[in-house]
């Protein structure tokens, strides 16, 4: 198969009506345990090897772990990437994360947790159980995909550092390297860096809540947010922050930074839903990518992105139009 | 007006804004980007979401050639008239890239639907002010031919004034449009400011 392929440039340009159906897809993963062997035999720098890495990953077992939706094509979801600290077209991140090393690298964890420390690239590729989980991804921007990821729960991180009873939060930071991140230098940027997110702690313990190393089967592309990132498929493609080295368990709600951009567009829980418009553009709709000029692909959008059954319960007694 | 390009009877006039060695080297000019564009959607080339890709491209296009409309008028004074003779055609290219914007717009965000239109144009300023920019470029191109001009007589320069009106809207659109580097959208304000403050008696007093 195509696919086996471990060279970064040579992932074909799949259409999306040439999809693998999944019966191959899931026998896909044994063909690239062969292939991770042959990899790490080679003798290839460690750059390259991460460049193009294959992961052993078991596909996800928990509900709403696996949709039967059609993953977008590989070439899709690591070609139209936002990451503004590599620019602000959608384009720019592929251009331009190379210039990021996630190689060393390392997650500071601390906070109201017992037992403080620091995570390495090793602990994050070796350390855990990985799995495969197809989610559904809605970027607040309303488009969206379908992505194989490739990661472990975050609840499994966090249960490693012991998070006290005064850890009611999660706060999440991004790295801020103004010499690899041609983003951050931009004088016209409104941003305050570094990049921060975070989660309430319920929802960093719910089993959807991925941490994630991979997608497609390899380690992530830079620009998809290497070597660690947060996927929380029920919230907007922006709560999924990307290239993490800090997780700070905190007893106050996080400021987050695009609350702190514009609190009136984005609040601090900002779970997908219909019903609750971007103040400049509605949410009802989103165009499932890759779309077409003349055939749009245009599908309403649902609530919690489709992961009501699961993650509906976190959020009993609110008022989600208040806590948008 | 002491502009150079105006003071020739009507007659020779007219023929200067249709004619010249210039017509149509510019025509293809502004007419390159359209081209370029329909390959790329018709090659499947604007990547994944050709939707977005359209919209920013052809919006852009429309700013551009609007900058260059009002650059024209200062160019002429500074001995370079070309723009200006050929002025009406850079206005049309205006309307013809803000109108396909439009035609993007109602294709792959709103759907065709008039409910959702109707939501659009009463709950958000951006979509609000652009379209209210595009419905004032409407008569500008209506009325561009020579029979409309001659027939308006001195309204129609009053009436072409519009499109003053159409740069601070087209600028307020796209500052509203930025999520969080607004560097494109002050560059083209700062641009379009400088050509109009230049139209202000108190500046160009100084300027002569």
């Amino acid at each position: 198969m195509l696919r086996m392929k471990s060279d970064k440039n040579s992932w074909p340009k799949i259409p999306s009506s040439e999809i693998t159906p999944e019966s191959l897809w899931l026998k896909r993963r044994e063909l690239i345990a062969l292939a991770v062997g042959g990899v790490v035999g080679s003798g290839l720098s460690t750059a390259a090897q991460s460049a193009s890495r294959a992961l052993v990953a078991q596909p996800g077992t928990c509900s709403g772990c696996v949709t039967d939706e059609t993953p977008t094509p590989y070439e899709a979801a690591s070609q139209y990437n936002n990451f503004y600290e590599f620019g602000t077209d959608k384009g720019d991140p592929a251009k331009y994360a190379s210039a990021l090393t996630t190689d060393p690298w390392s997650v500071e964890v601390s906070g109201h947790v017992a037992k403080p420390g620091t995570l390495h690239l090793e602990d994050l590729l070796g350390g855990f159980d990985l799995e495969e989980r197809i989610y559904r991804f809605r970027c607040v921007e309303a488009w969206s995909m379908v992505v194989p990821w490739v990661g472990f729960p975050l609840a499994d991180l966090l249960r490693r550092f012991e998070p006290t009873s005064d850890a009611k939060y999660v706060a999440f930071k991004t790295a801020y390297r103004r010499s690899e991140m041609r983003g951050t230098r931009s004088f016209t940027s409104i941003i305050d860096w570094p990049y921060r997110e975070g989660l309430r702690m319920d929802e960093a313990m719910h089993p959807l809540t991925l941490m994630t190393v991979g997608m497609y089967g390899k380690v992530l592309p830079n620009q998809s947010g290497a070597p660690l990132r947060l996927i929380v498929p029920w919230k907007y493609g922006f709560k999924s922050i990307k290239s993490i080295v800090s997780i700070e368990l905190v007893d106050k709600q996080p400021r987050t930074s695009w609350q702190e951009l514009a609190p009136q567009e984005y609040g601090f829980y900002s779970n997908v839903n219909p019903e609750v418009d971007h103040p400049r553009w509605s949410q009802r709709f989103e165009r499932r990518l890759p779309s077409s000029v003349f055939n749009p692909n245009r599908i309403a959008t649902q609530k919690f992105n489709g992961y009501e059954a699961q993650v509906a319960g976190l959020y009993k007694g609110m008022d989600l139009s208040k806590f948008y | 007006m002491s502009s150079v390009a105006e003071k020739p009877s009507r007659s020779r006039y007219y023929s200067r804004l249709k004619s010249g060695p210039l017509f149509w080297p510019i025509f293809m000019l502004t007419s390159l980007p359209f081209l370029v564009l329909l390959w790329q959607v018709l090659s499947n080339q604007l990547g994944p979401d050709p939707a977005e890709a359209l919209m920013d491209a052809t919006g852009e296009w429309a700013l551009r050639f609007l900058v260059v409309v009002l650059l024209a008028r200062p160019a002429s004074q500074w001995g370079w008239p070309v723009l200006f003779r050929h002025r009406r055609m850079l206005g049309l290219a205006v309307f013809f890239y803000a109108s396909l914007h439009l035609l993007v717009f109602a294709q792959v965000y709103i759907g065709w639907s008039a409910e959702i239109l109707a939501e659009e144009l009463t709950e958000r300023p951006y979509v609000i002010v652009g379209v209210a920019g595009w419905i004032l470029l409407l008569p500008l191109a209506f009325t561009s031919t020579n029979n409309w001009r001659r027939r308006l007589r001195q309204h129609w320069r009053q009436l072409h004034r519009l499109v003053y009106v159409v740069a601070p809207l087209v600028v307020l659109h796209t500052l509203w449009l930025a999520r969080s580097d607004v560097g494109d959208a002050l560059f083209y304000a700062a641009l379009l400011a400088a050509l109009l403050l230049w139209r202000t008696p108190i500046v160009r007093g100084r300027v002569r």
